[in-house]
């Protein structure tokens, strides 16, 4: 059976059993319900529920973070496919997608990049009326400050790319940046003056755990499992096609399998031969005790290697880019909490006595070129949607929708078909460095 | 902090060193062939677990170095000149698992 036939066999039986789930509806959140609840004083259902695992699925999704849980939701909501098992072999959100700082934009570097992000820009508008869940999105602003002249040429090309593409992105001097953002040091003092900076207004944040909760709660409602503590310890192949896959809880058989483990995506890929070009490296974020709000928007400076944002609960976020070796360990260092705060005070002089609550890191996949792999592989039925890096929290919404598109036709959606396997071997890379090495 | 047991310096903390990719990957020379250049760039092993690896020290005695690593806990078991045969007595290859 081709991928378009197990496809087509999935529709016809996935289509009635989808109506019939849906027409029960979720429990919808309202400021009503809220109140209700308040005066009877009654309990909030399990926004998703727990299953055994069964025998057989038509989709199994590995990783339950941003990009498995969208799949699951898209192919549900969008194509009647709900004979969907999620797996996860920690918690959901374990991953990356509950240890990001949360930033979303679309001003990428290549026509292929910002059309694809900023899907996701536009699905993230309206996800919380669509999944009937407050994530908090919040287009705040996003400034990528140039502190060089290379710096500053690159911005400019990435505005002229953006405007092209129809996105709201403009470099702007430094004194129009100390108009944003008060309390930066704009003046030529710091080491690196700021010269200016790439200035994306729909850029912001969003609160992370709530996307990932989102999603399953809606992918929940519409029939999809979510199975936790679940380890894929095997994927079983016959004549070049997916069987199924082993786990920890036994095995079950499935004719497309979907790769959403992001950090460990070549341990799932190894499974079947696939190589990959990916590198694991941890990622670290730190973030204060709260206060006031005072940082308007998201603030990004590659020279210095560090970003900030503020949340709505006041604290300040920090990251940078990734620890200089691969490795799946996610500990914190010292040495990454010594480098954030001294370039952190070059930018902000006045949060000196702030003192840092958490650190934490989670795992990125490198790709060579800073861009996504996604789509078929040379095994039947294996598909991946990996290379997520340290900026794939943002492609959540548009990487669902178009795997879900892709799973559901058996066709590669246009907007994904740059970021294909294929490319590292043909020599077609997607060179997004210049616009996601530090700002994720 | 991360201490790796330089065979030149002693131990010294991991961020005098820069990590120079996975022991044992050459170049073909003897091809022009771009698909195997290309592997050669982009396609490494990313094991979970035992790695060998090459390291540089870059803020000590400059010297290229061959260790192996566990990329699960960051433990080094082993440090040695770079070209070393491994403890098993193999030379190179990415992934000693
Ligand atoms: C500190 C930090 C900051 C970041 N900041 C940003 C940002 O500002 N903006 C942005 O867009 N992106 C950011 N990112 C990147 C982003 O977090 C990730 O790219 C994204 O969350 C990946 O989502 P995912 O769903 O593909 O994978 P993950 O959320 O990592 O989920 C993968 C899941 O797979 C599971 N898994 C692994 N192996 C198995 C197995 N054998 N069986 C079953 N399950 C398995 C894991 O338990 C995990 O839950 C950041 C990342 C980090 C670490
Ligand atoms: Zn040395």
């Amino acid at each position: 059976m081709s991928h378009a036939e197990s496809v087509a066999s999935i529709k016809g039986t996935a289509g009635a059993q989808a109506r019939r789930r849906r027409s029960r509806g979720p429990a919808r959140y309202s400021a009503l319900d809220i109140f209700r609840r308040g005066v009877t004083n009654s309990d909030w259902p399990r926004s998703f529920r727990q299953h055994d695992l069964a025998k057989s699925y038509d989709v199994v999704i590995i990783g339950a973070g941003v990009h498995g849980l969208a799949c699951a939701y898209y192919l549900a909501a969008n194509h009647g496919i709900t004979n969907v098992a999620v797996l996860d072999k920690s918690y959901m959100g374990g991953g990356g997608s509950g240890r990001n700082t949360a930033i979303i934009r679309s001003n990428y570097l290549t026509p292929e990049g910002v059309r694809f992000y900023d899907r996701s820009v536009v699905l993230y508008q309206n996800l919380a009326a669509d999944l009937n869940y407050n994530v908090m999105f919040s287009q705040r602003g996003h400034l990528t400050l140039a502190h060089t002249d290379a710096s500053l040429r690159t911005m400019n090309w990435r505005a002229e790319v953006n405007k092209l593409q129809g996105i709201n992105s403009s470099v702007i001097d430094a004194a129009e940046v100390g108009r944003i953002v008060k309390y930066l040091d704009v003046s030529d003092r710091p080491r690196y003056p700021i010269l200016g900076a790439l200035y994306h207004p729909p850029g912001g944040i969003i609160r992370h755990d709530a996307v990932n909760w989102g999603y399953a709660r809606a992918a929940d409602h519409l029939g999809v499992q979510i199975h936790q503590q679940t380890e894929v310890l095997g994927i079983e192949t016959a004549g070049g096609k997916v069987t199924g896959v082993r786990t920890n809880r036994g095995a079950i058989s499935a004719p497309i399998v979907v790769n959403c483990t992001a950090g460990w995506a070549t341990t799932i890929s190894d499974m079947v031969d696939v190589k990959m070009p990916l590198i694991t490296h941890p990622l670290q974020a730190a973030v204060t005790e709260p206060v006031k709000v005072f940082l308007p928007s998201v603030i990004v400076s590659g020279s210095l290697h560090v970003y900030v944002s503020q949340t709505d609960r006041g604290e300040l976020v920090f990251g940078a880019s990734v620890d200089p070796y691969p490795s799946y360990s996610m500990r914190g260092s010292l040495e990454f909490t010594e480098s954030v705060a001294s370039h952190i005070l070059e930018l902000i002089p006045s949060i000196g006595s702030l003192k840092v609550l958490r650190q934490w890191a989670g795992l990125c996949d490198m790709t060579p070129d800073y861009s996504p792999i996604m789509g078929v592989t040379p095994v039947d039925g294996f598909l991946v949607d990996v290379g997520w890096g340290t900026y794939g929290f943002k492609a959540g919404p548009v990487s669902g929708e178009a795997m879900a598109q892709l799973i559901a036709t058996g066709r590669v959606p246009e907007i994904i078909s740059a970021f294909d396997l294929a490319r590292f071997a043909d020599g077609r890379l997607v060179g997004e460095k210049g616009a996601a090495s530090v700002g994720h | 902090m991360i201490l790796i047991d330089c065979p030149y310096c002693g131990p010294r903390n991991s961020t005098e060193f820069r990590h120079a990719g996975e022991a044992g990957k050459k170049r073909d020379v003897t091809t022009n062939d771009p698909a195997v250049w290309r592997r050669y760039l982009y396609q490494q092993d990313n094991p979970l677990g035992w790695v060998r690896e090459n390291w540089f020290h870059t803020a000590g005695c400059r010297q290229f170095l061959c260790a192996e690593r566990n990329t699960q806990t960051n433990e080094f078991r082993w440090v040695a000149p770079a070209g070393s045969p491994g403890p098993d007595g193999a030379s190179g290859n990415g992934s000693a698992r």
